[in-house]
Parts: structure tokens; C-alpha cells; sequence
């Protein structure tokens, strides 16, 4: 079917793409300029773009990346880490999959925001409050992602694999893992933007440094422009990881 | 033959499932060594779970099954089974996949690398070690998979209906490989199809079996001679008689079959 339709052009569907983004944000500038649009609230991209170039100028956009993304990074990992291992666990062990699913489940439905408060009292406003905000953010999803990765497992595969001389370590490693690797990575690229908002938040509630608390702060100043500069330089940070992610997946899963 | 311990040997085997279903009711099936044994039986009537009860991968709910004299009990090493649905992983090439019972027994790379080529250039698929499986054809699938099993050797192999999704000319093809690769190798193989001309084009003995659950009705001896070329064996007044014989013990159980299924509420 999809072999029949027409390729669609690359390049004309880049310009267009351009030429919406500058019509948006030409409608932007011109509402503010012609007081259409409230500045005080709305800003425009001139004065965000601005704001933008004066954090550069004072290095605090590198600061701040590199505070954000650090919390975000390590966040990750260690959710990420928790959510496969405890995924294949539970998923290949019967026993423990029927008694800690329904827990996890239950966890699950705890709005995991509302534990930032918690974690800045048992860690303070430091690093490891904001880590352990991404993490409770990633765990999750990558858990389920893996559990239900590893439960959807082609059972003949199973099977072969056994008669061919697999022991249950082997069957893990060479069939289980791999069939859930699809299901792990598409749970990354999620978990990436999961991880971002654990540590943004974190830093709302509380800290020196970081995309988080430049917006918060900017915010508390009245500064519009500097709450939308604050979530351009997310906006940025995000693609870029999300692009690294995929190039990995694309190695890893490169049978498909 | 009676003197010889046989290869397998199934005694007053049942098989009924946890939803109630009896698959198999007291079966009796010997295997000698070496020789190629054909199961047949209407679709559903429990072929399949026949061969996963020998394999080691399930256990019976009545009878023993015994492979070289030996209570099954778990998956025995030196069994080979080539199964019905597509089962080679995805994920590895075709090297891979046909290396991956000798990785398992952690044989050393040489040796590996020497066996996985010489049974890659056996069932002609040189040129293709790269490629992963969903690139190849359902026939060049099945080659791989037969090289994945022979690669290590097993006495026995278990093979359910494995040309069946094939077009004719590619399962001829593969039938004739297949003789060509048991001939003279010692091995035991018990086959699955619900295609007489297949079980008997390639068999020694042909057992038919009842619709579900499913009883041994009738077992022949297929005593055309070896070397067999498939297009010229079914040519054979040999071969037209036994058909006619099997057909007939085989029709009533896939009308029986056939009614329950369209019966069914
Ligand atoms: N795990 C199971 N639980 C319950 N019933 C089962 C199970 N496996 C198979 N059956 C039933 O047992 C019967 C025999 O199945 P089996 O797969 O052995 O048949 P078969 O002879 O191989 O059929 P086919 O020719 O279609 O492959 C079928 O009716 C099937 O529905
Ligand atoms: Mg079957």
C-alpha cells in the first residue's frame, strides 16, 4: 500500500516547516509590538532571544545545562538501571512477578510529583533530591516497559531456545532481553523527557542553579521573557538527547 | 528389531490439558534407532503435543515416554527440534543463529566458526551469513533452522510439519536435501505432517492417528527402497497403494474431525 503513494519531498516539507515557525513567531513579534499581545505576560521572541544572548554572555546557560543535565543524566541512569533489572525479574521469575507486580502497580498510581516535598526534606536542596525525583519519574515507566517487554515474548522462542541447550540464565540473556529491547528503548525516549521534568522541578522548589531554578527565579522577577528563554534551552536540550537515543536504538535494533 | 533398545518409546501415553482437553489418550509409539517415522493425523487431533512430550518440554498426565531408554523428565540434550512456527531469533544473523546451540555449549570460536560454515555451505546458504532472518525467505528460514539443529549433532529430531507453509517446488526441493542429509547419518527423526505423500515419500514406517484425542489407528511399514528421489518415488505402484490404504484410515478421522469443528456450539 504505502509503496503506491507518492515519496513526499523531504525539502518541502523542511521549508514548510520553516516558513510555519517564522509565520508563528512573526505573528508573535508583530502582536507584541503592536500591543495586541501582552508583553508583561507573553513577551516576544526579540526580547526572549535577547534573554537568551545575556545568559550566554554570563555563562549561566552553560552553568545552568550542565546543573540541569547532570541531575537528568544521573536520574536517568539509575532509574533506568532499576526499572530493566527489576523488569526482568519479576517478568522471568513467576513467584516474585506475583507477588511484587501488584505493589509496583499500586506505586504507580501515586502522582510521583507530589513526592519532590518529600525527597527535598530527606535530601535537602542539593543534587541527590533532584536525582531522586528523576528517578521516581524513569523508574516506572522503563519497569513496565521491560515487565511487559518480556511477557510478550514469542513463547516458541522459548522453547527453541531450551531445546537447543539454553539454561534459564541463557534464555534470559539470548531471548528475553533482546525481544524486550524494542519495548526498553521506546520507554527511554519517554523517560529522557520524564527525567527532565523530575529534576525542572525539583529545582522550582528549591536550588542555586539550573534551567529549573532560572525559570523559577525569573518568574519571581516579573521576568517573562526569562520563564520562555528558560523553556527554550529545555526545548533544545531535549531534541538533542532524544537524537542521541535514536542513534543508539537504531544500532541496537538494527534486525528489524 | 526387538532386540535393539529403541530411540523412543512411548507407552499408554495421555495428555489432557488444565482446561480439560485430552489431546492424546494411551499412546503407544517405538521408535527404533535410525529409522524416519511419520506421524500423521488430521489437524488439531495433538501432533504437536505428541512431539513436545518427547522433547522434554511438557509431561504427560498418564504413560511414560522414554528417549534411549531414559524416563524424560526436562529437556534432553541430544534432542533436535525443528518446530512448527518460525522459531530462529530474530535478533541474531544467520551465523548466529546457527552458532547459537554451539555458543550455549561453550564450544571453543574455531571450532564454532569451522562447523557454522561447513553447515552453512550444506544447506546452500553461503553469501547469506549476515543477513538476519527477516530478510530471507520462508524456505531459506526453514534451511537455517535445519542447520541450527543439525550443527550439534543430535541422535534424534523432532520436525513438526516443517515445509508445510512452503510452495511445492521449494518443499520437494527441501524434502529431497532433508534425505539427503538423514541418509546415512544415524539419526532418528520423527516427523509430523498431514501430508501422506509427504510421510510417505520420506518414511519408513507411517503412523496414523485418530481426531482428537488423538489414539495410534493404524501404523505401515514403507518399504520402497533408498536411495528415494521424491519426484520419481511417488511414480512408484508402491507408493499409489500404500497412499490408497493411509487415505482410507486417514479420511474417517478428518470427516470426524471436520464435523465436530463445524458442529462445535
Ligand atoms: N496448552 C494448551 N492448553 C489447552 N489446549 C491445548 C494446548 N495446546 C494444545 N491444545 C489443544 O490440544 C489439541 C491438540 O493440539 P496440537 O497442537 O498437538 O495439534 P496438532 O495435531 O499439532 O494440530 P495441527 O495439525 O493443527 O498442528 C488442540 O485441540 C489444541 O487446541
Ligand atoms: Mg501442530
Amino acid at each position: 500500500m504505502r509503496e503506491q503513494l507518492r515519496p513526499l519531498n523531504r525539502w518541502t516539507i523542511l521549508s514548510t516547516q520553516v516558513v510555519l515557525t517564522i509565520l508563528v513567531l512573526g505573528l508573535w513579534e508583530l502582536g507584541g509590538r503592536a500591543g495586541w499581545i501582552d508583553k508583561l505576560y507573553f513577551s516576544r521572541p526579540s526580547d526572549i532571544g535577547m534573554q537568551v544572548a545575556e545568559w550566554v554572555r554570563l555563562g549561566y546557560v552553560v552553568k545552568d545545562v550542565v546543573t540541569t543535565m547532570s541531575e537528568t543524566l544521573a536520574g536517568l541512569a539509575v532509574g533506568a538501571l532499576v526499572g530493566i533489572v527489576l523488569g526482568i525479574v519479576l517478568a522471568s521469575n513467576r513467584f516474585l512477578g506475583a507477588v511484587f507486580e501488584p505493589l509496583l502497580v499500586l506505586l504507580n498510581s501515586i502522582p510521583r510529583i507530589t513526592l519532590v516535598p518529600l525527597f527535598i526534606l530527606w535530601f535537602g536542596f542539593r543534587f541527590e533530591s533532584k536525582v531522586a525525583s528523576a528517578i521516581a519519574l524513569v523508574l516506572f515507566v522503563v519497569f513496565f516497559a521491560t515487565y511487559a517487554g518480556i511477557k510478550d515474548v514469542d513463547p516458541t522462542l522459548v522453547a527453541s531456545a531450551r531445546v537447543l541447550g539454553a539454561t534459564r540464565a541463557d534464555v534470559v540473556r539470548h531471548v528475553l532481553v533482546p525481544s524486550a529491547l524494542t519495548w526498553i528503548f521506546s520507554s527511554l525516549r519517554s523517560a529522557v523527557g520524564f527525567a527532565l521534568i523530575g529534576a525542572v522541578v525539583a529545582e522550582y522548589f528549591g536550588a542555586n542553579a539550573g534551567v529549573g531554578y532560572r525559570i523559577q527565579y525569573s518568574e519571581a522577577n516579573f521576568n517573562t521573557a526569562g520563564v520562555f528563554a528558560g523553556l527554550a534551552v529545555l526545548m533544545v536540550l531535549v531534541t538533542l538527547v532524544d537524537a542521541f537515543i535514536v542513534r543508539v536504538q537504531r544500532h541496537l535494533i538494527r534486525w528489524k | 528389531m526387538s532386540d535393539v533398545q529403541p530411540a523412543i518409546r512411548l507407552t499408554g501415553v495421555s495428555k489432557q490439558f488444565p482446561g480439560g482437553y485430552t489431546a492424546l489418550e494411551g499412546v503407544d509409539i517405538t521408535v527404533a534407532p535410525g529409522r524416519f517415522v511419520s506421524l500423521v493425523g488430521p489437524s488439531g487431533c495433538g501432533k504437536s503435543t505428541a512431539l513436545s512430550l518427547i522433547a522434554g518440554l511438557d509431561t504427560p498426565t498418564a504413560g511414560t515416554v522414554k528417549v534411549r531408554d531414559r524416563l524424560v523428565n526436562g529437556v534432553a540434550d541430544g534432542v533436535g527440534f525443528l518446530f512448527q512456527r518460525d522459531a530462529l531469533l530474530p535478533w541474531k544473523n544467520v551465523f548466529d543463529n546457527v552458532a547459537f546451540p554451539l555458543v550455549l555449549r561453550k564450544r571453543p570460536a574455531k571450532e564454532i566458526a569451522e562447523r557454522v560454515n561447513e553447515w552453512i555451505a550444506r544447506v546452500n546458504l553461503r553469501g547469506f551469513e549476515n543477513h538476519f532472518p527477516s530478510a530471507l525467505s520462508g524456505g531459506m528460514r526453514k534451511r537455517v533452522a535445519l542447520a541450527q539443529t543439525l550443527v550439534y549433532e543430535p541422535q534424534i529430531i523432532l520436525m513438526d510439519e516443517p515445509f508445510s507453509a512452503l510452495d511445492v517446488q521449494t518443499r520437494d526441493l527441501m524434502e529431497d536435501e532433508l534425505l539427503q542429509l538423514w541418509q546415512g547419518s544415524g539419526m532418528t527423526i520423527v516427523f509430523v505432517t498431514h501430508d501422506l505423500e509427504e510421510a510417505i515419500a520420506l518414511s519408513d514406517e507411517v503412523v496414523v492417528m485418530t481426531a482428537g484425542p488423538a489414539r495410534v489407528k493404524a501404523r505401515y511399514d514403507v518399504t520402497l527402497p533408498r536411495p528415494r528421489v521424491i519426484e520419481q518415488v511417488r511414480l512408484d505402484p508402491r507408493f499409489t497403494e500404500l497412499y490408497r490404504a493411509m487415505w482410507n484410515d486417514l479420511r474417517d478421522e478428518v470427516l470426524e474431525s471436520y464435523a465436530r469443528a463445524t458442529s462445535a456450539p
